[in-house]
């Protein structure tokens, strides 16, 4: 089924005053297909009619269930394996300079149904010793209500769970139930969760590490602007940015510069390269 | 390029699997149960064994407990591929000496993680 160029520019618009992406070209097709559940549920014969709908008064939780459907929620666990191998080099070193309060705070933001951080979490819990009486403060935070709730749950389907998880921490952290499987509670406990919008205040606090990986490249410049610069103000002065693997913040943010040595991280660029800040 | 010895009784799942594979830059070999699959471990040296567990002949179990007791130059890395998808067949395979577990159906990103947790991605 065709989805006529109205009714698409109507969803395109509604997602975009919500969430700050724009449908390209590349993700119009989809858009049918990512509604066609949506229509069966609510028993509306077409995009058409919904996206009328969208615009009567008490469509709100509608409205929120097709932006949600609308969003790309891929992930999985430990996703570029290069990037998660190399974070704990970069967290030794920012915890260097924490030894005085042994606290950590992470923000993993558009974390999705919560494999990101969770792969974090198990990440420091193998390695328990080291952190021993540090408070490890893990935040996942998306505009996806339905994906917040299912980080909060923790249970993923087979499918899920064996994307990129080692089969020794499917058996150590997870407990199979049918074809589900539930995250234990001590690793549930390490993580909390939030809805957010990247695009508006951070979550309260300065964060030593933040993960935004997979979320900007939605974005069109101006809001990859805005967001970078946001997680600017709430990174800690020595902590580190990780952006997904084919992201940058270079032309997007002058007060992120490249960790040198090291891919998709960043930290904060001393003032005098903040060139906005002198040409504005 | 890494080589990859797909075995399985079912011809659709190595024809699937070594499709994938290939998109992934492996060369692949095919074996359609454990015993030939001792066979290959011998004569194609594969840097990795994507391995089903129910098969006529010799069994994946079978198989991987006989690789164990060959003398290998390099001991090919094996990853269970399989329906047996209980949480006692996965320990019981990681406990046999198994280095990876994929319970089908599986997809490509599936595969191309565990190859990249076993250090051949
Ligand atoms: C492709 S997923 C990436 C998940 C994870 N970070 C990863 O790399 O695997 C992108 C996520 O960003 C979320 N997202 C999109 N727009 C957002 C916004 N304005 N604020 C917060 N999250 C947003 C989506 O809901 C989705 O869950
Ligand atoms: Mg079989």
């Amino acid at each position: 089924m065709e989805i006529s160029p109205s009714a698409l520019r109507a969803l395109s618009s509604i997602l975009e005053e919500r969430t700050g992406q724009r449908l390209n070209e590349g993700r119009q097709w989809r858009v049918e297909l990512a509604l066609r559940p949506i229509l069966k549920l609510h028993d509306i014969d077409s995009c058409e009619t919904l996206a009328v709908r969208l615009t009567e008064p008490g469509s709100e939780s509608l409205r929120d269930e097709t932006v949600d459907a609308l969003l790309n929620n891929e992930t999985y666990f430990f996703r570029d394996t290069d990037a998660f191998s190399t974070l704990p080099q970069i967290i030794e070193a920012i915890a260097a300079h924490r030894e005085n309060t042994k606290k950590l705070k992470i923000w993993s933001a558009g974390c999705s149904t919560g494999q990101e951080i969770y792969s974090l979490a198990m990440q420091f819990r193998e390695d328990r010793r080291r952190w021993e009486g540090w408070t490890l403060d893990l935040l996942g935070t998306d505009i996806s209500r339905k994906a917040i709730a299912r980080g909060q749950e923790a249970v993923y389907s087979q499918f899920e769970i064996q994307r990129g998880l080692p089969a020794k921490h499917m058996l150590q952290w997870f407990e199979q139930r049918g074809e589900r499987w539930h995250a234990h509670d001590d690793l549930r406990r390490m993580v909390h969760f939030r809805r957010q919008n990247i695009l508006e205040a951070p979550p309260p606090g300065m964060f030593d590490l933040i993960l935004c990986r997979n979320v900007l490249l939605y974005f069109p410049a101006a809001n990859r602007s805005k967001a970078l610069d946001w997680m600017s103000r709430v990174l800690a002065p020595d902590g580190a940015l990780m952006l997904g693997a084919g992201e940058t913040v270079l032309g997007y943010c002058d007060r992120f510069e490249i960790l040198p040595g090291a891919r998709s991280l960043y930290r904060l660029a001393p003032p005098e390269k903040h060139q906005l800040a002198i040409g504005a | 390029m890494k080589k990859c010895l797909v075995v399985d009784d079912s011809k659709v799942i190595r024809k699937v699997a070594c499709h994938i594979l290939e998109t992934l830059d492996f060369t692949v070999a095919e074996a359609e149960d454990g015993s030939q699959a001792l066979e290959a471990v011998q004569s194609e040296s594969p840097d990795v064994v994507l391995l089903d567990w129910n098969m006529p002949v010799m069994d994946g179990m079978q198989f991987l407990k006989a690789l164990g007791e060959l003398t290998l130059e390099k001991r090919p890395k094996v990853i269970f591929c399989t329906t047996e998808n209980g949480v006692e067949h996965i320990r019981e395979a990681i406990d046999a000496g198994a280095d990876e577990y994929i319970m089908k159906p599986f997809d490509r990103e599936t595969l191309q993680s565990k190859l990249q947790i076993v250090e051949l991605g």
